[in-house]
């Protein structure tokens, strides 16, 4: 009976790899999974996230809308893939910001780098876990905007491909929001930090308005913009037109942020409080 | 076979506060070490760089022989950790929390599940286990917070105030699992603010201040340094205050102290009696008492008897500087 236990035991010890990586993926899904269940344990941070994008389909499609020129076509067609980027940027960036930001000043990030697991696992987990909460949120979206007149012109692929580019970008942004949320002294620090560069970063660019209108110089800014090629990559996968360029910008800007902000987020969190 | 502590000259400075000031440790493998000391003195900065989580500007540390520096994942593998402050995930619930635990300490699923349902078993857990701890009292997430620290039985574990802030049931409990795991050979270092808490558990101490050991040595040694308890009897009658010291010094064969203003007899509680003893040897020699009180030993006295000031001013003595040496006249 016992010998029995313990063969079968070992047996599947021996069939574990050791060490490397598949001991950093369990640690980075144990991550996962403890964020996943944060999320769906407080859905009214969920449903909190979803109020500002809801509202701004409903001001901008029947307040704004009616007078912004956007040189033909439905205004939601235009406004919707504008308002899924700045969702994921607001949900990803803020929500990452503020989360690591609590997180560092409680006890459980000292019992963490106590024990031998990896370091970077810790934000991993909680950077892939911001792709669950963003898909969540962008479904609900998408589910409001087809009542508004939102439509997917381009056919499936197309849309499919545009959300998976909507969760890489998001999934590098919280990236930049993991390493504010360390650098920050507090959570109240980081929801002002969360906040102070979010609304111009998202406000210029292509997102609301055709760039078109805005003074020269802020053209050019606007024009380079990540969130202008990102929210342009979706206008034309959802509606039709030209995307490669914005897409392989998109890309290209979201493999940056990981490339820049994920080792030095990894680092900050493994010299903290030494 | 290498101590299971073993430090040297340790040093931490944090701005211009000097933290650990060349602080020295032996704990041997299978005792339980109680770092004693007041606020401030140190005792959580030794327990972070031990556990890896701080690093020392100078000094050694090795746990079972393994410095701390040079290769703190393997140190993080035979430790176990519990905070000054509850270290679990509110949002969670106990079991998943220990599964979690288990599962980041390389335990096999299955492993990690039996010993999660064994030790919230062990630590009267089991009616709250599948509930989120947000909503599990103080004292429950001690207990939990502990429990974790033992998934992967750890060699050493390390114990930062464990029972500061719990009522007295819990503290009792917390004891008790500490008894426990000193049986199943497990080592530990405890640290705390209560000189009971260190008689109850340590087999040696270390008394800390200003990030040094002024004073070291089993319980015993250190309270025969401060002295025992004292039982101050009230009389009813000043009639007997001679009758009373001779039959105390008859049976604890040390001197009792007489105030006739009050009519107190103080006596230190030597091996000779307990209370009760005492009490039965007055009634019977009719003598008529008011009151008893019985004095324990505190931290003061063992700072008051090492460095001839008190623990609770010691931040207030630093500042003006002075060296007091009211080792003898303070104490009545
Ligand atoms: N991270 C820190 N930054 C600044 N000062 C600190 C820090 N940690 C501890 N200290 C200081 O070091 C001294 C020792 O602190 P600590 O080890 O926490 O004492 P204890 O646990 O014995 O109460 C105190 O004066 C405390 O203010
Ligand atoms: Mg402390």
């Amino acid at each position: 009976m016992t010998s029995t236990a313990l063969t079968l035991r070992s047996g599947r010890a021996d069939t574990k790899p050791h060490g490397g990586v598949s001991w950093w993926l369990s640690d980075v899904w144990e991550m996962t999974l403890r964020n996943i269940r944060h999320t769906l344990r407080s859905p009214e941070l969920v449903s909190f996230s979803l109020l500002q994008p809801v509202m701004f389909i409903l001001l901008f499609t029947y307040v704004f809308g009616g007078a912004i020129n956007i040189g033909g076509g439905r205004y939601a067609q235009f406004l919707l893939p504008g308002i899924f980027v700045q969702m994921a940027l607001y949900g990803s960036a803020a929500g990452t910001t503020i989360g690591i930001a609590t997180e560092m000043r409680e006890g459980l990030m000292d019992r963490f780098r106590s024990m031998p697991m990896s370091r970077s696992a810790v934000l991993v987990g909680r950077t892939v876990s911001e792709i669950f909460r963003n898909a969540v949120t962008v479904a609900v979206t998408v589910l409001i905007g087809l009542l508004v007149g939102f439509r997917f012109l381009n056919g499936f692929l197309p849309a499919l491909g545009g959300m998976l580019l909507l969760l890489l970008f998001g999934y590098a942004v919280s990236w930049f929001g993991a390493f504010i949320g360390l650098s920050v002294p507090n959570a109240e620090a980081a929801q002002a930090a969360g906040a102070v560069w979010i609304f111009p970063f998202t406000l210029i660019s292509s997102a609301f308005v055709p760039t078109g209108t805005m003074p020269g110089w802020l053209q050019a800014y606007a024009a380079h913009s990540p969130m202008t090629a990102a929210v342009n990559a979706l206008r034309a996968l959802f509606s039709g037109g030209p995307a490669g360029s914005y897409v392989l910008q998109t890309v290209a800007w979201s493999i940056g942020l990981i490339v820049v902000f994920a080792p030095l987020s990894v680092r900050k969190y493994a010299a903290s409080s030494r | 076979m290498p101590a299971a502590i073993e430090v040297a000259g340790l040093c931490k400075s944090f701005g211009s506060v000097m933290a650990l000031d060349h602080l020295e440790l032996t704990v041997p493998e299978g005792t339980v070490h109680g770092l004693l000391g007041p606020n401030g003195a140190g005792k959580t900065t030794t327990v972070r760089l031990l556990s890896t989580l701080i690093s020392p500007d100078d000094g050694t540390a090795e746990v079972f022989g393994i410095d701390v520096r040079s290769d703190p994942r393997r140190v993080r593998s035979i430790i176990g950790l519990t905070g000054q402050y509850a270290a679990v995930d509110q949002l969670l619930t106990g079991r998943e929390n220990l599964h979690m635990i288990g599962r980041l300490f390389r335990l096999s699923k299955s492993d990690s599940r039996a010993r999660a349902s064994e030790l919230l078993e062990r630590f009267d857990l089991g009616q709250a286990a599948d509930r989120q701890t947000k909503t599990y009292s103080g004292g429950m997430r001690r207990r939990l917070d502990l429990a974790a620290s033992l998934m992967a039985r750890p060699r050493l574990i390390f114990l930062d105030e464990p029972t500061t802030g719990l009522d007295p049931r819990s503290r009792m409990a917390v004891w008790q699992m500490v008894r426990e795991l000193v049986a199943e050979g497990t080592t530990v270092l405890l640290t705390t603010q209560y000189l009971e808490e260190a008689d109850q558990l340590a087999d040696s101490l270390s008394v800390i201040d200003q990030g040094r050991v002024i004073a070291g040595g089993t319980p015993d040694e250190l309270k025969a340094q401060v002295g025992q308890d004292w039982v101050g009897i009230t009389l009813i009658d000043g009639a007997a205050l001679e009758e009373t010291t001779r039959l105390l010094r008859e049976r604890l064969g040390t001197e009792p102290v007489a105030d006739p203003e009050t009519l107190v007899v103080h006596a230190p509680l030597a091996d000779g009696g307990t209370l009760p003893d005492l009490l039965h040897l007055l009634k019977g020699s009719g003598v008529a008492i008011a009151n008893v009180a019985v004095r324990r030993p505190t931290l003061d006295d063992v700072f008051l008897a090492v460095t001839g000031r008190s623990a609770e001013h010691r931040t207030d003595q630093r500042n003006s500087g002075k060296d007091t040496n009211g080792k003898d006249t303070e104490r009545s």
